[in-house]
């Protein structure tokens, strides 16, 4: 707060040019306290660093410049996945504004009382509209949001908003259906291996909707599950992969940040795929196919909106593949066309609306109807997934729980 | 039954990386240095050794980089806190701070790189003994390598010359500089030797662990090793059967997840952790085990007089 004072004070009694210079003076100092305060390293197992780096694309100009727009990430912008794709987003973003907008990035900002200050400095470096892009940022933007009424918040995968903040997300399960339509069709064993990260409702919801594309095409399909309980953890993520293989799955998904799992297929000769981003240079034989996510549209669309005044906080937008948020990409040539025909077909359907993924009768794997024939899940339902479809072996851990 | 000796073989793969930083940061140790810096020093000789392999396609000579770096980043530690006597502690946290940083800025081109095809390893004639065979003879030559350097170590150390007087110094740096033994040369060899051995393991990790590089990947594996030769009580042999245990317990509770096992998951995760150090604290529960086996000048700088 006392920054906050600070650069007022400064832009009060700064009058044009003297403004300017005083806002660029702040903004220098407040990145250097960025880089000193962040402590890298915060346990002793998960090792996260915290660099700075401010995309110069955009001239610093006047106080009244640009729009400066900064983005909190979860891992590092190389992790070829999840922040990967967010980056592209940003980097979308700028070639569509070009200089109305100046955009920054935070890379590893830890789920944890950590990215609260990160959040703070952000609005004192006077960005105006503030992306977070994991779900574990929730708590923290929503105080800082309190905070701070005049800066827009944009909370990804998250569920609470207020005045200024507001949700978005992507329909990623729609990804992981049509990956599990090419799995169904390629395992010969039929067995598929899931390696999944959280168990939370978005990834257990992507673990059944990959089994439910899969059972589309091949009925006898079953779905083994192995949690890292990470995000990203590259040997672990392994180890979970190569158990998976030991136990018989020959086609893998998973639901984590890094190409591990792609790479332990290949390794292995086994078939995998690319989630978030295009991961076929990570395993090329393995590689059936890419869920990923565009979230470029979703960010011109909400920077347009702060640009010309009709951003409006509270509520959630979640895009699909009808938007252009999810599409499979990258389909590997080993794909026969008759397989690569239903695919098309399911796309189309999500397209046009005209398919909804989880429609009745749906069973849960401990027999119980959770959807009635007939009936289509809304976004009420899809939020609020706990449990597995049958077809998938295990249970959900800590799923007891209604 | 294919299955068990599968999971021997992951066990054995997934030892080795933290047998070999486990057993670099023993020999620091039992000359009376703690290296905190083995988590950066892993992540750089990952990276090394990664880009080396890129560059030149020779697994081989990718350890040599991996080692070689691990190596450099050990001496210049090893100037820090043996010479200008720094604090161990700080300073190895500076370095494993360090590391991460570093490693992620060099490695930002080598992000989107592939290795080509990872050749398998098998020993002719054994490889295809039922059980056996698949569960302990088709692993990298890396793999054995950490078992001949367990033997190797403990014989040096107990059963040799140098051996002795590398314990002494750990022990009594003033009564070892008393018999004439050059103190700070030789703590000055054991770290550069422990860095290397850590690089050694960044490098398995990078090439024929997880053969991709990306920002963090050792994850924490640094930290354990350092663990491990604490609650292996110093002595090379505990510190890879700890190794083997963290690793099997690893591999066990994926392995049951993806047999449906009906435990919550975040248990199984803890599982290694908290099975290496019950047996490691059973095996030595004798409290004056360890205070006999611990370098009595560990951590302690050393002013010759």
């Amino acid at each position: 707060m006392t920054r906050l004072s600070k650069r007022s004070f400064v832009q009060l009694a700064g009058i044009g040019a003297l403004a300017a210079i005083g806002a660029l003076a702040g903004c220098s100092k407040e990145e250097k306290t960025t880089t000193t305060t962040t402590p890298a390293g915060t346990t002793s197992t998960t090792t996260t660093s915290t660099t700075t780096v401010t995309a110069a694309s955009a001239p610093m100009s006047a106080a009244s410049g640009p729009l400066k727009i900064a983005f909190a990430y979860v891992g590092p912008t190389g992790d070829g996945g999840w922040t990967f794709a967010h980056d592209n987003g940003r980097k979308a973003l700028e070639k569509e504004l070009g200089d109305k907008i100046q955009t920054s990035f935070v890379e590893n900002v830890p789920e944890a009382a950590d990215a609260e200050r990160v959040f703070r400095d952000m609005v004192g470096q006077g960005n105006k509209l503030i992306f977070g892009t994991t779900f574990g940022y929730m708590e923290p933007m929503l105080k800082v949001a309190t905070d701070n009424p005049g800066v827009r918040f944009e909370h990804a995968t998250g569920y609470k908003q207020s005045e200024n903040m507001r949700t978005y997300d992507t329909r990623t399960y729609e990804g992981a259906y049509m990956a599990g339509v090419i799995a169904g069709g390629m395992t010969k064993s039929n067995t598929l291996g899931v390696v999944g990260s959280v168990p939370i409702p978005e990834v257990i919801r992507n673990i059944n909707s990959f089994t439910l594309g899969a059972q589309s095409v091949n009925p006898n399909v079953k779905t083994k599950v192995v949690w890292v309980n990470k995000w990203f953890d590259p040997p672990k993520e392994t180890e979970a992969a190569q158990s998976l293989i030991n136990g018989g799955a020959d086609v893998l998904m998973q639901n984590t940040d890094s190409p591990a799992v792609l790479q332990t297929a290949e390794k292995a000769g086994k078939y995998a795929f690319g989630w978030d981003s295009d991961m076929t240079a990570y395993g090329p034989k393995a590689h059936l196919a890419s869920s990923q996510i565009n979230w470029a549209p979703y960010y011109i669309k909400a920077t347009k909106e702060a640009l010309d005044g009709s951003w409006k906080g509270g509520g959630n937008t979640w895009w699909g593949v009808k938007e252009g948020a999810i599409d499979l990409v990258a389909v590997s040539d080993k794909v026969p066309a008759d397989l690569k025909a239903k695919l098309d077909k399911a796309r189309a359907g999500l397209k046009d609306g005209s398919f909804s993924i989880w429609k009745g009768p749906i069973t849960s794997n401990d027999g119980k109807e959770v959807l009635a024939a007939g009936a289509t899940a809304d976004d009420k339902f899809l939020g609020g997934i706990n449990f597995y479809v049958k077809g998938v072996e295990g249970q959900v851990p800590g799923g007891e729980k209604k | 039954m294919d299955s068990v000796a599968l999971l021997v073989a992951a066990t054995l793969n997934s030892g080795t990386v933290l047998a070999f930083a486990a057993l670099g940061l023993l020999i620091n140790e039992r000359a009376g240095i703690v290296n905190l810096g083995a988590e950066g020093i892993m992540l750089v000789a990952a990276v090394a050794g990664f880009a080396t392999v890129v560059h030149t396609g020779s697994d081989w000579l990718g350890f040599g980089a991996g080692a070689l770096a691990g190596a450099l980043l050990a001496a210049a530690f090893a100037v820090l806190v043996i010479w200008l006597n720094t604090n161990q502690y700080a300073s190895g946290l500076a370095l494993s701070l360090f590391g991460v940083g570093f490693s992620a800025f060099v490695g930002i081109r080598y992000t989107q790189e592939k290795l080509g095809e990872r050749p398998n390893f098998q020993i002719p004639g054994l490889a295809d003994v039922p059980f056996v065979g698949p569960a302990l003879f088709r692993q990298h030559p890396m793999v054995y390598l950490a078992i001949a350097l367990t033997v190797a170590i403990a014989w040096f150390l107990y059963r040799s010359r140098p051996g002795l007087v590398l314990r002494a110094v750990g022990e009594s740096p003033e009564s070892a500089h008393a018999l004439g033994y050059p103190v700070r040369r030789i703590r000055f060899l054991a770290v550069v030797f422990g860095g290397a051995l850590c690089g050694l393991s960044g490098a398995y990790v990078s090439t024929v662990y997880t053969p991709l590089w990306v920002e963090g990947m050792i994850a924490g594996k640094g930290w354990i090793a350092l663990a491990l030769t604490t609650f292996a009580t110093w002595r090379p042999a505990r510190v890879l059967l700890g190794a083997y245990l963290f690793g099997g317990v690893t591999m066990l509770q994926f392995h049951l997840q993806g047999e449906g096992v009906q435990v919550p998951s975040q248990f199984l995760t803890m599982l290694p952790y908290l099975a290496t150090i019950v047996v490691l604290v059973l095996i030595s529960r004798n409290a004056s085990f360890i205070r006999v086996n611990m370098p009595a000048s560990i951590g302690k700088p050393f002013f010759p007089g």
